[in-house]
């Protein structure tokens, strides 16, 4: 227990370290920033060694295995309230774990060739390695406040990394506005917390799981929905996700690790860790489901419209983390975290390989302002690109593999989680659990997962097929193709070992009726199921292998239909006459996706100007005009009084005694009455 | 240990003549450095001794006698879980303050540091002390350094500025002082062998019961006095004028400690002496405090100048604390107490730093910045940290605070509408708003200030008064349970002991005695059917 407990501090504690050391050095001593492999090296090491001991905790364990729970030191203590620094590892945390640090070390490997040309280098791996501690919090708290810490952590780091280039003001108000915009969920955690802590007095997980018999109707219901606000801010769902596309400003292994694989999951991560208590109240669990679906078509829509490489990895991710709330409010617990973890894969290779366009891309635009010719061009926009994959052979498989993934074709992991959601929104609406809502969830997903398919395939065609556009676009840039060259293997590695768990990774979770049909006796081959199944109150697939059959082939055949029609309107270089037919094709409401339904409008219009108008031009003179004017206007009258009184100060000493003396008397009659 | 407590108190003092007697500039500087760092290193024993588990009474007591054989007013100072946490955060203070200004001011050095060596002396005394006559006496004794402080050392408008704070803060003191005088004759008339007393101990005890219709108008008084000092919205408008116009070490003393002194009084006089007012009133009191929480956020949202931005966020987190104290439970007042102190941190650092970029460039007109992150790298950091702790960032000291404030209010009794906390919870989304707004245009962005090129970092003075109090931001995050150990067993015995006090004073009053207004607002029908159905 001593050794685990040691080895549990290490996975913390070291890239904490990582971050200390990096950042603190990095900031006083000025010739320790260009020590660029050093830098990377410490912090690669801080992650990976992490990541080493959480497959040995993994090792150790098994699918019956009790939560451990290491409890490091009191953190507050105050009156009735007390919480503790104490870490739980359990089937749910150690999964989480592997995850971030998995993930987390790729990225990082990655960042190494990425950033290398960066200033801010030091910076930036401080900065990472904060994060992955910040993350490590957040999956690995024993209560809730604990997880908090690490839920508004990973909010700062994400602040810091998305105004990582912080001189361009969008960048930094970007920045601003995902803290802020994560800010308001949090304020619903908060409340949530205390109406937790005011019921069972703790805010240990197993202190309010163990006692939700203590929690009022009413109160159930509140903490749900107010985690789930939360839990829309940090995991980018209606009606808080617009900082999400906003934050791909930051540098792309960010926006890999940040806000595709592991941070934008948190949510996900919370409610599958409280869904004891969700299953509790069949209200909130289809308000999930409905917002889920909901997020997960309106931002896959607007994936269809958009130009820049990264915004639409950022639509699409919003549209996945839907899928994964549509199955947290199906009761399909498992099947969510199912879907965390091969889009943790894909995502993030997808973002990777489109990191990797992007440097090549910028190298071109140096390479150009070498030559002489001023040509400024937004090396995102795929409309500059095409054709790459002779180039970058490398980027585009991986990528390609990551798109087929997503689209959710057989057998890569995609498809295996995406159809368990499906299958659980279904057995939601089939089944006892849920009502002809879920049905409707159910198509809902089904229209997403046909979009995804096609605009996953219409950015890698577009982007790697083809002929090379740039030169069309720019004519100073004509035969600017030799410029463009695969990235180093620092880049590549981590692609190739993503894209190859984004092939393999669905046999986590393979369904067991695929094996019952054939042999007809129970089978156990949903691994994940397994895994989880103690910690996640998983409602019951009770649909009858015929339905299961048809719902898996109904993905298939609408996932292949997507990349069909995608292959015949962007395989070759037709991107602006397909856009221009889609937006034809689809009038006002094409535009309303292109605006991505004007939410940021909205918003801006009507609460962020409203208040700030009110309190510049209301507030701030009501301050001074009325509530120091009151002051102002009583100091004026005693001054007034006082100028009046004047008269009475007479200078002779007899006259103010004589005023003494009756003030005397006044008063000791005031007080013997 | 007694005697160590007093030389604490007054060794500041002790530097003024010296330094009025040097002629030389920089050791003048040196003296009061020296004097100040010396108090703040012979107040360690006072924390390190303090009896954790000692609650009732004050430690290190030193009592002299009364001044008259009838009139119990007397010297009496010892710190106890309320004050001690406030009286260590003053003289950690001491020595960061004379750091502050230690190049920027120029004019008269030798009064400057007199006053803030008076100054500290005197808060010193307001919290140390235990006799009501004392305290009041301090408290009063603190407005005028500071009066000279922004009066002599402040910026343009500073005449204004310091009579505006000083009348102010008078006018309610001398209500104070009506109410105290008052106090004890009353509670004279019950203690044997005297017809006055104002000490704490007594007044505070169960011996002595005020009646319901007196309380109200005492509390009043006092709170009025408190409110004004804290300060309570609507009574704040002296606080940006006073913030605005003060010498930076001066905001930072008026931030950090002289503040507090108004919540300190809400617990220590307030509280235990008029139980049934505080409680009856607590709702009243919260709703000013949210109102504070929230007005003062969106006005400090656009406020153009970054120490009036700052001075309204004041407004703002101490509107937490007032919440946290008229909660009335261990939860939130032990949050009230950590949050002053976390207050006087992260807002004397932001003040600090503020004067930093002014003593530079000479202006604090967030339109006069934009893009200085790029050239001044330290400073940055020490900037951003203090704006997370001033946010209330989990890991940092606000959060600690903020937490336990909310938390317990949401499950206070006395105000047992949830409105309240989720209300003030609002400010947690409104912080960050005006910090990180405010954030973003002085330091993020491209320089578009010609000025603000050749803008120097940090120097190690600078660097180094800022460090200590970036560690206590991280421990008091990290670890909050060393500082809240110190009030945790007065404060439950402050509230049970005061409960206790308000059952009595309901049990020894006879319903037909009081006037019709008090039985209402104090719904006597009620709460003696609940008494007596306890019994």
């Amino acid at each position: 227990m001593e050794s685990a407990t040691a080895l549990l501090s290490l996975i913390i504690a070291l890239p904490l370290a990582g971050f200390l050391i990096n950042g603190i050095i990095g900031l006083f001593v000025e010739s320790f920033r260009t020590k660029k492999q050093l830098i990377g090296i410490i912090a690669n090491t801080a992650v990976f060694i992490p990541f080493v001991i959480a497959v040995y905790f993994f090792m150790n364990m098994n699918a019956g295995s009790e939560a451990v729970v290491f409890k490091l030191f009191t953190w507050i203590e105050a009156g009735s309230f007390s919480v503790d620094i104490a870490y739980r590892i359990d089937q749910l945390s150690i999964m989480m774990t592997l995850v971030v640090t998995g993930v987390g070390f790729l990225i990082h490997l990655y960042s190494m060739g990425y950033m290398a040309d960066d200033e801010g280098y030091w910076k930036f791996f401080a900065y990472l390695n904060l994060f992955i501690f910040a993350m490590l919090n957040l999956v690995l708290g024993n209560n809730l406040l604990l997880l908090f810490l690490g839920w508004e952590g990973v909010g700062v780091c994400s602040y810091l990394l998305i105004g990582f280039w912080y001189t361009d003001m969008a960048k930094s108000d970007a920045a601003k506005k995902a803290f802020i915009y994560n800010r308001v969920g949090d304020f619903a955690f908060l409340i949530a917390m205390f109406m937790v802590f005011q019921t069972v007095g703790s805010l240990n997980f197993d202190a309010i799981l163990g006692n939700l018999e203590a929690f009022s109707e009413e109160y159930i219901v509140a903490i749900g929905l107010l985690m789930f606000v939360g839990a829309t801010g940090k995991s980018a769902q209606i009606p808080l996700f617009v900082w999400l596309p906003d934050a791909m400003a930051g540098p792309t292994p960010v926006s890999a690790l940040i806000h595709a694989a592991t941070m934008v999951t948190s949510g996900i991560y919370l409610i599958s860790r409280m869904s004891p208590m969700y299953v509790l109240s069949p209200e909130v669990m289809l308000v999930v489901a409905v917002i889920g679906a909901l997020t997960a078509i309106v931002a896959a829509t607007i994936a269809i419209t958009q130009n820049d490489i990264k915004s639409v990895l950022a639509y699409s991710t919003v549209s996945q983390l839907g899928y994964m709330f549509l199955a947290l409010g199906a009761g399909g617990f498992t099947a969510a975290m199912f879907h965390v973890v091969t889009h943790a894969f894909f995502k993030a290779c997808l973002f990777l390989g489109s990191g990797s366009v992007i440097h090549t891309m910028h190298h071109v635009e140096h390479e150009l302002e070498h030559e002489g010719k001023d040509v400024h061009f937004d090396p995102q926009d795929m409309r500059n690109m095409g054709g790459l994959r002779k180039y970058m052979p490398s980027t585009y498989k991986t990528f390609l593999i990551s798109t087929i993934a997503i689209a959710g074709i057989p057998p890569l992991a995609g498809f295996f989680s995406k159809d368990e959601v499906l299958a659980m929104a279904a057995n939601a609406g089939a089944g006892e659990f849920g009502s002809y809502m879920y049905m409707a969830l159910w198509g809902v997903g089904i229209i997403t997962a046909f979009l995804t398919a096609f605009y996953m395939f219409r950015l890698t065609l577009t982007t790697f097929h083809g002929e090379f556009k740039l030169g069309k676009r720019f004519k100073e840039a004509i035969g600017a193709e030799k410029y463009l060259h695969e990235s180093p293997a620092t880049m590549t590695i981590p692609l190739w070992t993503l894209a190859g768990a984004a092939t393999v990774g669905g046999f986590l979770g393979v369904p067991n009726f695929i094996v019952e049909t054939f042999t007809h006796e129970e089978a156990h081959v949903n691994l994940l199921h397994n895994w989880l199944h103690h910690v996640t109150a998983d409602v019951e697939l009770t649909l009858s292998h015929a339905v299961e059959w048809g719902l898996m082939a109904t993905s298939i055949v609408i996932a292949v239909l997507g990349v069909v029609v995608a292959f015949r309107m962007y395989n070759n270089n037709q991107q602006q006459e397909s856009d221009a037919a889609i937006a034809k094709r689809f009038g006002g409401l094409y535009d309303l996706w292109k605006d991505k339904y004007n939410l940021d409008e909205v918003y801006e219009g009507l609460i962020v100007r409203p208040i700030v108008r009110v309190s510049d031009k209301v507030l701030a003179v009501f301050d001074m005009k009325v509530v120091d004017g009151f002051v102002n206007a009583t100091a004026g009258t005693v001054k007034l009084f006082g100028s009046l009184f004047r008269y009475v100060q007479t200078g002779v000493v007899s006259s103010y005694a004589l005023a003494f003396v009756i003030g005397v008397i006044v008063i000791l009659y005031l007080m013997v009455m | 240990m007694e005697a160590l407590l007093n030389i604490t108190i007054y060794l500041p003092l002790l530097g003024i003549p010296l330094i009025l007697m040097l002629k030389n500039e920089n050791s003048r500087k040196w003296i009061a450095l020296i004097v100040t760092s010396l108090t703040f290193i012979l107040s360690l024993p006072l924390l390190f001794n303090f009896n954790v588990a000692g609650s009732g009474t004050a430690q290190y007591l030193s009592e002299g006698s009364r001044i008259m054989e009838s009139l119990d007013i007397k010297y009496l100072v010892g710190l106890d879980g309320l004050s001690l946490l406030l009286f260590m955060l003053t003289t950690f203070m001491g020595p960061i303050v004379i750091l502050s200004s230690w190049d920027s001011v120029k004019k008269h050095l030798a009064g400057y540091l007199s006053m803030l060596l008076l100054l500290q002396t005197a808060s010193l005394g307001v919290f140390a002390s235990l006799d009501l006559m004392v305290f009041y006496v301090f408290f009063e004794l603190s407005l005028i350094p500071m009066y000279f402080l922004i009066g002599i050392w402040g910026g343009a408008d500073r005449i204004r500025a310091t009579i505006k704070f000083f009348i102010y803060t008078l006018v309610g003191s001398l209500i104070m002082l009506v109410g105290l005088i008052y106090v004890g004759y009353d509670a004279g008339a019950v203690m044997n062998g005297v017809n006055f007393t104002t000490d704490w101990r007594f007044l505070s005890s169960n011996l002595y019961q005020i009646g319901l219709e007196q309380q109200t108008y005492l509390f009043l008084a006092f709170a009025l006095a408190f409110c004004i000092k804290v300060p309570l919205f609507p009574f704040h408008t002296w606080l940006p004028y006073a913030h605005t116009e003060a010498p930076t070490a001066g905001s930072v003393v008026l931030a950090a400690i002289m503040l507090k002194m108004g919540t300190y009084g809400l617990i220590r006089v307030c509280l235990p002496i008029f139980p049934n007012a505080f409680m009856e009133f607590a709702p009243w009191m919260a709703t000013l405090a949210v109102i504070g929480i929230i007005y003062g956020a969106l006005v400090a949202m656009v406020q153009k100048d970054v120490k009036k931005l700052v001075a309204y966020s004041s407004v703002s987190h101490l509107g937490f604390v007032v919440l946290g104290i008229f909660a009335f439970n261990a939860v939130a007042v032990q949050g009230a107490i950590l949050q002053m102190i976390n207050h006087g941190l992260s807002t004397g650092a932001l003040f600090l730093i503020v004067g930093m970029i002014y003593d530079r460039r000479h202006t604090r007109m967030i339109k006069d910045f934009g893009g200085i992150a790029k050239k001044v790298p330290i400073f940055t950091v020490m900037f951003m940290i203090a704006t997370f702790a001033s946010i209330g960032l989990p890991g940092l000291n606000g959060f600690i605070g903020e937490f336990l404030i909310l938390n317990g209010s949401f499950f206070s009794e006395l105000y047992s509408n949830k409105a309240f906390a989720i209300l003030a919870t609002t400010g947690v989304i409104l912080a960050a708003v005006y910090m990180l707004w405010m954030f973003q245009r002085v330091m993020f962005g491209p320089i578009t200030n010609e000025e603000n090129n050749s803008l120097a970092d940090l120097n190690a003075r600078e660097i180094g008064l800022l460090v200590p109090m970036v560690i206590f931001m991280f421990w008091i995050g990290v670890h909050p349970v060393d500082f809240t150990k110190y009030s945790e067993a007065q404060v439950q015995e402050l509230l049970s002991s005061s409960e206790e006090k308000s059952m009595a004073v309901i049990k020894n009053t006879s319903r037909d005695e009081l006037p019709d207004w008090t039985a209402k607002l104090y719904d006597i029908d009620e709460a003696e059917s609940q008494l007596a159905s306890t019994n």
